[in-house]
């Protein structure tokens, strides 16, 4: 069975928003369409997203990091937004795993979102039902599409590669081969929501230098006549030794 | 076919949601944009495409298009935004009257600033045929220290004229450099850089963006990284870690420096009376001291072996050292103990840097099988590569010790050996160029003249004193006194002076002033309040200090509201562009790349180009360029200028490098080809070639390269660039202010200010403004950041990414808030000697304690933009530059200088000094300073929507403006 | 949570209607069995039923103001097996059914004896129906508190003590309007009701009192650390990637000071047990429909603030993400 999915390499994301507004671009002339904004020239702008990047500071001065954190659904594997959605509108495609939300039986009563531990359903408020992400469903099979761009709209704009898409139960793909060798993990374990997203953890590079490394024969400074060299009429062993 | 399918289209163009200039991809559906993508075959972004980038929908439809030309109404005051619609017929008729009654008398009284525009080789040429030295575009305020303390460096710099090699480095440093510099390129590399396992370390007080992913982030105290980076040198020379060879060829290291005190020559190159062809390059007249023979000889001598390090005497009996020497005496005494103090960063990670930088350099060596011959005629097997790569932006350029600090990053780099090498920087075509490129300014006054084009270029390079521009007594031409004693190497002008000065007449007053793309009312402007001010000021007789101001803008921007005649422009997506080899074209290390943008969608209301505006009103005004002979317009509009126009009758060279020739076979240079926008529209609108690899490195000595670059006119000679570690043309002006050498003086309340900053090797000196104010009650520095989704001002009218960044706070770390008795979230004052803002505060430990930030240019004038009143970025948003004074308190009796950096005149956002302290409990919380809301300028959008669920097709933006 | 207006008053009108409908059945039970005078007043149960059923409906109707798409809320009946949600809106309006039936029957006077129990009690029609009644009430107040209890990782909520308070609370309130109710219509079952009303309030006081003695208790098993996947001590958030907020910063949080919450929840055990008590006591005593009345409306007043302090204090989990502009 397929489970598609989105890895997101936070070793390399480096927070610029690019999949949040392509995000946004694609979807709202798309089949998920329209998302509004509310107050879009007024005081505090808000809007439906289906994906956003947030920003965390880990540990304190100087030993910071800052960690940028794109979410959007994470297309659990045991979605607790699907079994509490009194309409059946939210569902999970048995053939690719998508989590997805049918519009027409939708109610808006939010209860999914409530279910969802995640913060990743937004309900559209011009629309008046729940939205989320969806793959991008109506990219990803389109055929009319190059097949190079039959991937979500957010993977494509990355521009650190920092998403990538994939079939997460294919033990081949590159997605698995990313989770098993870097340590991918999901979000919130303990509720066993099983999210076919996966996260991978950043990574440092550090670089050892060995102290011989800085006594070389080839040292320029030699050749320059500027290494420190006694002056010939110090005390030497020549001068002392005596059989 | 259905006929109501919906009609999808796809063009390709190029993006200008910011300076990158990324492809894209555009797909309309019934006319309207469906979406943007990044184009997957573009040479520079491969494909991806950025925050702002994919929000082109929201810039399009923005209800602040401005879609009429606007005259101010009668009786109105400047500022107030009150407009009457009028024709562009008699927007013209009224500019052109003007004009050219300005250009029949003194042309210099015309002054044309653009700001972050791509078009400079355009404008520029319009000023000069004007005849007015009054031109520049941004790069005075944003990075000139960049451009000049590297070019006069290594015939190079980063951003479009070159950059790190990610793919080959092992180590790359960034200083300085926030989230979003060079963008998309930047971030793929970046982050193929990092799976291939390479170490990337991050200088910056502040980590966010790029630096977040950095394996080791060293925060810095801001305006000391000069400090830091000649004790890395000074370590580095210490340790012998240095690339004894790479100096050795290909620099002027071990050229012979005169050390007679007392001399006219003290302090130049010794030079041989080998004779040497003219022309702007650095002659290879200069000596060496041979290890072999222990006598001098001619530089690059073929069997010669010389010292790097070392004094000598010449059989004259001139005491002489070599210029590295001297840069080693330099740099002994800036010990990491001492840049320790002054950095903020301990010794000892001082010294583990530098072994880093030295030792990857050396034991990480790159050979790669590629042959070939150097100027000298030495063939080369291979190429090698020192893989450790920087790149800086303008935490090192925006102080007033930039240029020093600039230059000795250059010599670091210079001195690790990874210069156009694999693995470390690598120049853009069409760089590298002399030191200092070729290009000049008039050198006095006699060079304006009415009704007739400039005497040389409105701004050059200027190699020595005699090519400042200047009158008899020393004093500036230009308005914005670039290339005058003041600002020696302003090689892109002083634009943030530029009203300040106008406004008080000095060095006189002008009469029209022409501001295309840039808010010079708002966020380059240093003093924001009282250059508000000036712009409305009035004379005794009630005639306006700047008594025109033309404003071309998209948007209803805060500048707009001060302008007489609006000129709206058209929007990247509904224009012809090019970005052009004269210009800042977006040329990748393998080779030349120019672009172009072509109209996906028609002009929105009464929009013209702005190109199309310059090149009617040169027709009209008679300019040479512009005219055939018998005085007729010469130019269709501007894609035919463009495909026609050559830089001389039958040069061949034009704006456009791709498909030249009649019928599109030639490249660089070529005759005009009418099919030429077809042929870019054909291939991505973007022209690429691909130089053979054994020119792709070592450029500044690569015979193959230069020989090409010179049969292809991309220089006019193929000599040698050696890296001036040591720079004589500084030693030049430094002897000028001593009163050696030449015959131009600098006047004598500048002296001691020549003789300071103009020193051959680079030296730290804290940034002026700290110097002059009272450290101990503004104690902290205050920087901004451009956020990546973001682009200056233009993008909080761009309903998605206003979601984002709706307002902007002062970062500050904890300890230092509450030190200060401010809480997280709490309301603050902050002052510096020059003014005062009230922000909100948020405690971050990604900031050195020293520093305060915040986002770049969020804060808008009420009633901008079209933003309501109530936005939030009119109320909760603020504007550091409200902070920063464009000038520096007299030091003497009448001696005003710039806020800038005294080589270059490069703006000094980033000296300001402040002190924070909570607001009081009753005061409102919203940001101070405070100003009067101004009304929509007619032709903007009737009402901004209040909601907005955008569909392409749905026809929801033709409402907008009807 | 954001306690939303609807959802309020959804669950504490149902809950009293629910309340009151036990409370009618029970004296009818009590009087089968002898235990209370017969009570055979058909207005008094068809007008007690008429209560309940607007109560229901009242509820019902605030329900829709939850709804994005309420012309579609017959879609929401569809998921019974596996939503609370959907088995709410079945046994809401099965229930309502029952009570309609159950008032009709009392007050046309439909009421035949179909059995008679050994010992001579006779067993009315509306026996029957009034625990078809009571079984769907039961599973009514099943349904609505399991909606809350069983979203695990709202951990406040996730409780069997949800459906028990929603149980006891609409039961108690239920019984004091059942005791106003008797009051005014001038019936002898001031005292049973009153008196069912005082223990029941006790029981749901135990009950309410242990599921805030167990929130305040509660470790979150969710931490930041767990939510981005991070292992560190100290982690900030800094940005939430919308400063004008979204609908996760709207629908999960209430946006009121802690103190605010703290305060409710002391107005609302006064309001609900400690006051309503005291009014009963005063009512019983000395006799007097306003008394009783002014219980009840005292102690709905106070359920109104209960069930905004039961979602204020239920901190969401994806509230860990959304901490900081
Ligand atoms: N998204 C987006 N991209 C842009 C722009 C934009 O507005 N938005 N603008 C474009 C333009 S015009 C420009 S000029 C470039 C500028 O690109 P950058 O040079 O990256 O621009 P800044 O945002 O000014 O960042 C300056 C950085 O230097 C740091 N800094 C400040 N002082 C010092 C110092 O003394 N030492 C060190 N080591 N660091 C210091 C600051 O913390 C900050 O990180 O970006 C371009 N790209
Ligand atoms: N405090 C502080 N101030 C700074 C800086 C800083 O780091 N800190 N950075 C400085 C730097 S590096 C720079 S480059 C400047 C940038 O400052 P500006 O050059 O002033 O840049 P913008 O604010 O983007 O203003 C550009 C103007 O061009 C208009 N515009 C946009 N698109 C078009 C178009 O297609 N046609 C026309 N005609 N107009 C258009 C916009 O509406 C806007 O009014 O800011 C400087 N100011
Ligand atoms: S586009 Fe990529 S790098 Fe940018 S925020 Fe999203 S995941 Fe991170
Ligand atoms: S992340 Fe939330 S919305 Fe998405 S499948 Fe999991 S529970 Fe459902
Ligand atoms: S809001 Fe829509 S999708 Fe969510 S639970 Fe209700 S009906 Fe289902
Ligand atoms: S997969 Fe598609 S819908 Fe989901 S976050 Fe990415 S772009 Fe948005
Ligand atoms: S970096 Fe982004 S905004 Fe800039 S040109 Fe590229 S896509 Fe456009
Ligand atoms: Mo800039």
């Amino acid at each position: 069975m397929t489970q598609l999915a989105l890895i997101i390499d936070l070793n390399v994301c480096v927070g610029c928003s690019a999949c949040v507004t392509s995000c946004k671009e694609w979807n709202t002339s798309g089949s998920a369409g329209p998302l509004v904004d509310l107050n879009p020239y007024g005081a505090d702008p808000s809007g439906t997203f289906f994906n956003r990047v947030q920003t965390f500071e880990i540990g304190s001065y100087p030993n910071t990091q800052t960690v940028h954190f794109p979410k959007s659904c994470l297309h659990c594997e045991e979605p607790p937004c699907v079994p509490v959605c009194p309409t059946g509108a939210s569902y999970k495609r048995p053939e690719d795993g998508i989590v997805l939300v049918d519009y027409d039986k939708c109610i808006g009563c939010k209860y999914c979102s409530w279910a969802c531990p995640y913060g990743v359903r937004e309900l559209d408020e011009d629309r008046r039902v729940m939205t989320k992400c969806t793959l991008c469903v109506d990219r990803i099979y389109d055929e009319t599409l190059p097949a190079a761009e039959r991937k979500p709209a957010c993977v494509l704009a990355c521009p650190t590669n920092a998403r990538l898409f994939g079939d997460v139960h294919d033990p081949e793909s590159e997605v698995s081969h990313l989770i098993r060798e870097q340590g991918g993990y999901t979000l919130m374990p303990e509720w066993g929501t099983r999210p076919a997203n996966h996260y991978l953890p950043p990574r440092r590079t550090t670089h050892r230098i060995q102290p011989d490394q800085l006594v070389r024969a080839d040292n320029p400074l030699k050749k320059e006549r500027q290494l420190p060299m006694p002056a010939l009429d110090e005390p030497a062993l020549d001068d002392v030794t005596s059989w | 076919m259905d006929s109501t399918a919906p009609r999808i289209e796809h063009k390709n163009t190029t993006c200008y949601m910011c300076a990158c200039r990324c492809g894209i991809r555009v797909t309309l559906r019934d006319g309207e944009i469906r979406y943007i993508q990044g184009n997957p075959e573009h040479p520079l972004n491969h494909g991806v495409i950025c925050a702002k980038g994919a929000s082109g929908i929201m810039k399009q439809y923005s209800p602040a298009r401005l879609t009429r030309p606007l005259l101010r109404k009668p009786g109105a005051e400047r500022g107030a935004g009150e407009f009457t619609e009028i024709s562009w017929d008699e927007a013209y008729s009224l500019l052109e009257e003007r004009l050219r009654r300005i250009r029949a008398s003194d042309p210099k009284k015309f002054a044309l600033f653009t700001g972050r525009d791509q078009m400079q080789a355009l404008t520029g040429l319009f000023a000069r045929q004007f005849g007015t030295p009054n031109y520049a575009a941004h790069g005075g305020f944003c990075s000139v220290n960049m451009a000049a303390g590297m070019i006069y460096t290594i015939g190079g710099s980063f951003w479009e004229f070159g950059g790190p090699d990610l793919d080959r480095a092992r180590l790359f440093v960034m200083i300085g450099t926030a989230e979003d510099h060079h963008s998309n390129p930047l971030k793929i590399a970046i982050s193929r850089f990092k799976r291939n396992g390479g170490r990337f370390i991050s200088i910056n007080p502040v980590r966010t963006g790029y630096s977040a992913i950095a394996d080791e982030w060293v925060p810095i105290r801001p305006g000391t990284d000069g400090a830091l980076l000649l004790a890395l040198t000074h370590e580095i020379i210490r340790q012998g870690l240095f690339d004894r060879e790479f100096l050795i060829r290909y620099t002027n290291g071990p050229e012979l420096v005169v050390q007679d005190e007392g001399s006219e020559r003290f302090g130049l190159f010794v030079r041989s009376d080998k004779p040497v062809d003219e022309g702007c390059f650095d002659p290879q007249n200069k000596l060496w001291w041979d290890r072999i023979t222990d006598r001098p000889v001619d530089s690059h001598a073929e069997d010669a072996d010389p010292f790097l390090l070392g004094a000598f005497t010449l059989p004259d009996g001139t005491p002489v050292k070599t210029a590295f020497q001297l840069l080693a005496d330099r740099v002994k005494d800036y010990t990491p103990e001492w840049a320790a103090g002054i950095t903020g960063i301990p010794a000892a990670t001082i010294r583990r840097l530098a072994h880093e930088m030295g030792i990857t350099a050396r034991d990480q060596k790159i050979e790669l099988p590629i042959a070939w011959t150097d100027t000298w005629g030495r063939d080369h097997e291979t190429v090698t590569g020192n893989p450790v790569a920087f790149h800086a932006m303008r935490g090192l350029a925006a102080h007033s010790n930039g240029f020093q600090t600039i230059r000795a990053l250059s010599i670091l780099m210079s001195v690790l050996g990874t210069i156009d090498r694999p693995g470390g920087f690598r120049h853009k075509a069409p760089f590298p160029r002399p030191i200092p490129p070729c290009a000049k300014t008039p050198r006095g006054p006699e060079g304006v003249r009415p009704d007739t084009p400039l005497g040389g270029m409105p701004l050059g390079w200027p190699a020595g004193p005699e090519d400042l521009f200047v009158d008899a007594d020393g004093r500036p031409v230009r308005i914005d006194k670039a290339f005058s004693w003041e600002y020696p190497l302003a090689v892109h002008g002083l634009m943030h002076n530029v009203i300040t000065n106008a406004w008080r007449g000095d060095p006189y007053p002008i009469d029209t002033l022409m501001i295309f793309m840039s808010n010079m009312a708002w966020n380059s402007t240093m003093n924001t309040v009282e250059v508000r001010r000036m712009l409305n000021d009035r004379n005794e007789d009630g005639e306006y200090k700047i008594p025109f101001i033309v404003v071309s803008d998209a948007f209803q921007s805060e500048m707009v509201a001060y302008a007489d005649l609006v000129l709206p422009d058209t929007t990247y997506l509904e224009r012809h562009d090019v970005m052009s080899m004269l210009d800042r074209p977006i040329s990748e290390f393998e080779g030349p790349v120019d672009a172009v943008r072509v109209p996906v969608l028609p002009p929105t209301g009464q929009c013209r180009p702005f190109q199309e505006v310059l090149i009617e009103l040169a027709g009209r005004l008679g300019l040479p360029a512009f005219v055939n002979p018998d005085g007729s317009r010469k130019y269709r509009d501007y894609p035919d200028f463009i495909v026609r126009y050559e830089t001389e009758p039958g040069s061949g060279i034009g704006f456009l490098a791709g498909w030249r020739g009649a019928g599109g076979e030639k490249f660089m240079k070529g005759e005009p080809n009418p099919n030429q926008w077809e042929m870019y529209a054909r291939n991505n609108c973007v022209f690429q070639y691909h130089l053979p690899p054994s020119y792709q490195y070592m450029r500044n000595w690569n015979q193959g390269y230069l020989e090409w670059a010179q049969r292809h006119r991309l220089t006019r000679y193929a000599e040698p660039i050696l890296l001036h570690l040591y720079s004589e043309v500084l030693q030049k002006f430094r002897l000028a202010a001593e009163g050696r050498g030449g015959a131009r003086r600098p006047p004598e309340h500048l002296r001691e200010r020549i003789a300071t900053f103009f020193d051959p090797l680079p030296f730290f000196y804290e940034p002026l403004e700290a110097q002059r104010i009272d450290r101990a009650r503004f104690p902290l520095n205050a920087v901004t950041q451009r956020p990546m989704a973001m682009y200056h001002a233009w993008d909080s009218q761009n309903a998605w990414l206003r979601q984002i960044h709706a307002h902007n706070h002062l970062y500050v770390h904890p300890g230092t808030a509450r030190a200060a008795g401010v809480e997280d979230g709490g309301w603050v004052w902050i002052e510096s000697p020059w003014g005062r803002v009230r922000a909100q505060c948020r405690y971050s430990e990604a900031v050195e304690p020293g520093t305060v930030w915040t986002w770049n240019a969020i804060g808008k004038a009420p009633g901008a933009w079209r933003l309501s009143p109530e936005a939030n970025e009119a109320r909760r948003g603020f504007l550091l530059n409200h902070l920063i004074t464009e000038e520096l308190p007299a030091e003497a009796e009448g001696v005003r200088v710039s806020n800038s950096d005294p080589v270059t005149g490069q703006a000094g956002w980033y000296d300001v000094r402040v002190n924070i302290r909570p607001a009081a409990a009753d005061e409102p919380h919203t940001s101070a300073p405070e100003f009067a809301p101004v009304p929509p300028a007619p032709g903007t959008a009737a009402a901004p929507p209040r909601r907005l669920a955008y569909r392409a097709g749905a026809g929801l933006f033709k409402k907008l403006f009807g | 949570m954001h306690p939303a207006f609807s959802v309020i008053f959804l669950t504490t009108l149902i809950g009293a209607g629910q309340g009151l409908f036990l409370a009618l059945y029970t004296s009818e039970l009590y009087a089968a069995l002898g235990l209370l005078p017969a009570q055979d007043d058909p207005v008094y149960f068809g007008i007690g039923a008429l209560l309940a059923l607007v109560l229901l409906a009242g509820g019902l109707l605030a329900s829709f103001f939850h709804l994005g798409h309420p012309e579609r809320a017959w879609r929401s009946a569809a998921r019974w097996r596996t939503s609370w949600l959907s088995r709410e809106v079945i046994a809401l309006p099965a229930f309502m059914g029952a009570v309609t039936v159950y008032g009709a029957l009392h007050f046309f006077g439909w009421n035949p004896v179909i059995a008679v129990l050994g010992g001579g009690t006779a067993f009315h029609l509306t026996a029957a129906v009034g625990a078809v009644g009571v079984v769907l009430c039961l599973t009514l107040f099943l349904c609505t508190g399991m909606i809350y209890a069983c979203l695990r990782f709202l951990q406040e909520w996730a409780s069997p003590l949800t459906v028990i308070n929603f149980l006891l609370l609409g039961t108690a309130s239920g019984f004091t309007l059942a005791t106003a109710f008797a009051a005014w219509t001038g019936r002898g079952l001031t005292r049973f009701f009153g008196g069912w009303a005082l223990i029941l309030l006790a029981l749901a006081f135990l009950a309410r009192v242990s599921s805030l003695i167990r929130n305040a208790r509660l470790r979150h098993k969710s931490t930041l650390q767990s939510a981005i996947g991070v292992r560190h001590s100290r982690i900030r958030q800094i940005s939430q990637g919308a400063m004008g907020g979204s609908f996760n910063t709207r629908e999960f949080f209430h946006g009121r000071p802690a103190r605010l919450v703290t305060t409710a929840q002391w107005v609302f055990l006064l309001l609900v047990f400690a006051v309503p008590a005291a009014l009963l006591g005063v009512g019983l005593t000395r006799g007097g429909a306003g008394w009783l009345a002014a219980a009840f409306l005292v102690q709905y007043a106070g359920l109104v603030v209960e069930r905004w302090v039961f979602f204020a204090q239920a901190q969401h989990p994806q509230n860990l993400y959304y901490q900081a502009a």
